[in-house]
């Protein structure tokens, strides 16, 4: 029978759930990295033995590691993460220039086909290649020298590339967003980029319609159909159906449109999940309520899910990199919370459970099907 | 010998023990010391001094002989004591709790 391994990126350490295709009896390994912040661990397709791992903290900088089998056994890759060209400067949240200044990797995106090319987004918000398995990195400068670089400003997390996703039918093809900048596509891997903010609003910025500015949460699509894409903004639920060209908003009756993650089912395109959180002044669900909201027709109707969840009391957030799908049938959804605690359906999101209750805060999940 | 106490998640990641004995050859400086350290353990570069300033991370600081020596040049020599092993060269991680 098939398994799923749960990669979860903690404050304090890396944790790796095990269970088989049931998803009910689970291994609990870790903390690994005791005391580091992970930020994101991430397996390849090609080979999933291969992760990486995030480790960073304020003391000690960022540390890349990578393991060959499973998450048994952990070596430290390249750690150069060197902005090509002119570093020139991004705004500072008082408006002033501010010169770029590599802190951490925010997220791995693996390629699907290549097995040694990864791709790592960073603050100061940049995006770097790797093609032999994380030993040297080179960045894709295009985007970080974009012409509306220079006006960038970080969000309250920091200028941060926290989202990267890949076309598995064009290698050519890879959208990032940056927290707050907004989303970005490019055509050609990476030497040149378009910002793809069209129909995004933002009250929060001096031009509500910018073409950059906009505070872009997490963005996500089904491998099956590359040109819809779905995204938690700050404010607002949004889906565009030509590869980011344009934006339409499917925030619909959701108790509220601001949140952090959004993720699509493993098999079935229009099928999106979101948790919805009160306000940017107050990062908890409404009414104390943890809640799930799935839409099964590509946004607008949205339903609660809530079965196995706190409803009540409950004052948690749930950042943007943690929640993830398995691809087993029905399909397994996972999130994780900045309690520390890890919930898992197995039946599409019908039901939950919680896996962990006492892990340290939550900063991201993923999961890897194995065979 | 130049007797260096790191700290415990540098420790970890190098997969030493607290104190790690390196020979530095000329003066001995900060500078030649980290040199020394990085040169026998590459993964603490960039854990200690920025990779691309060479500068001493903010929440580390340099102590030795009872002195706080984390505002010194790095290439000031470095004191007897330390150089001929009688005291070592402490790189501490600030402290911080809640």
């Amino acid at each position: 029978m098939s398994g799923v391994r749960v990669l979860v990126g903690t404050k304090k350490g890396a944790f790796i759930l095990t269970a088989d295709g049931k998803r009910d009896k689970w291994q609990v390994e870790g903390p690994l990295f005791g005391g580091w912040e992970i930020y994101h661990m991430k397996g390849s397709q090609v080979d999933p033995n291969r992760i990486y791992a995030s480790q960073s903290s304020g003391w000690f900088g960022q540390v890349v590691h990578r393991s060959d089998d499973g998450g048994k056994s952990w070596q430290t890759v390249g750690n150069e993460f060197v902005y090509e060209g002119t570093t020139g400067t991004h705004q500072w949240y008082d408006g002033t220039p501010h010169p770029w200044e590599f802190t951490r990797v925010w997220h791995f995106e693996p390629s699907p086909t290549e097995v040694d090319t990864v791709y790592a987004g960073v603050e100061d918000a940049a995006i770097f290649r790797s093609q032999d398995g994380g030993q040297t990195w080179h960045e894709l400068s295009g985007l970080r020298l974009h012409n509306t670089g220079s006006s960038w400003q970080p969000g309250a997390g920091g200028l941060c590339l926290h989202s990267i996703v890949l076309n598995p039918n064009d290698a050519d093809r890879i959208f990032v967003a940056i927290s707050a900048a907004g989303a970005f596509r490019t055509d050609d891997g990476g030497k040149t980029w378009l910002p793809i903010n069209q129909g995004l609003r933002s009250d929060y910025i001096p031009d509500p319609n910018a073409e950059v500015g906009h505070c872009v949460h997490h963005i996500a699509h089904h491998p099956a159909n590359p040109q819809v894409l779905y995204m938690q903004k700050h404010w607002d639920v949004m889906r565009s159906d030509n590869a980011g060209d344009s934006w339409y908003e499917i925030s619909g009756n959701l108790p509220t449109d601001f949140g952090f993650v959004i993720d699509v089912h493993a098999h079935d395109p229009q099928t999106v999940y979101v948790v919805p959180i009160k306000s940017d002044s107050e990062h908890y669900p409404p009414e104390g309520k943890l809640r799930v909201y799935r839409t099964t027709n590509g946004g607008y109707e949205w339903e609660a899910l809530s079965n196995g969840l706190p409803q009540r009391d409950c004052y948690v957030n749930v950042l943007r990199d943690a929640m993830a799908v398995d691809k087993l049938d029905p399909c397994g959804i996972y999130f994780g919370t900045t309690g520390g605690e890890l919930y898992g359906s197995a039946d599409n999101g019908d039901n939950w459970t919680p896996i962990v209750s006492t892990l340290p805060k939550i900063l991201s999940v993923e999961v890897q099907t194995l065979p | 010998m130049i007797r260096v106490i790191i700290p415990h998640h540098l420790r970890n990641l190098a997969g030493t023990g607290a104190e790690v004995a390196l020979e530095v050859d000329g003066v001995v400086t900060r500078a030649a010391l980290l040199d020394a350290l990085e040169g026998r353990y590459p993964v603490l570069r960039g854990t200690i001094r920025d990779r691309v300033s060479g500068e001493r991370r903010p929440f580390l600081r340099f102590f030795a002989c009872k002195e706080d020596l984390s505002h010194e040049p790095p290439d000031t020599p470095l004191p007897e004591a330390v150089v001929r092993g009688d005291e070592p060269y402490y790189i501490i991680g600030a402290i911080a709790g809640g």
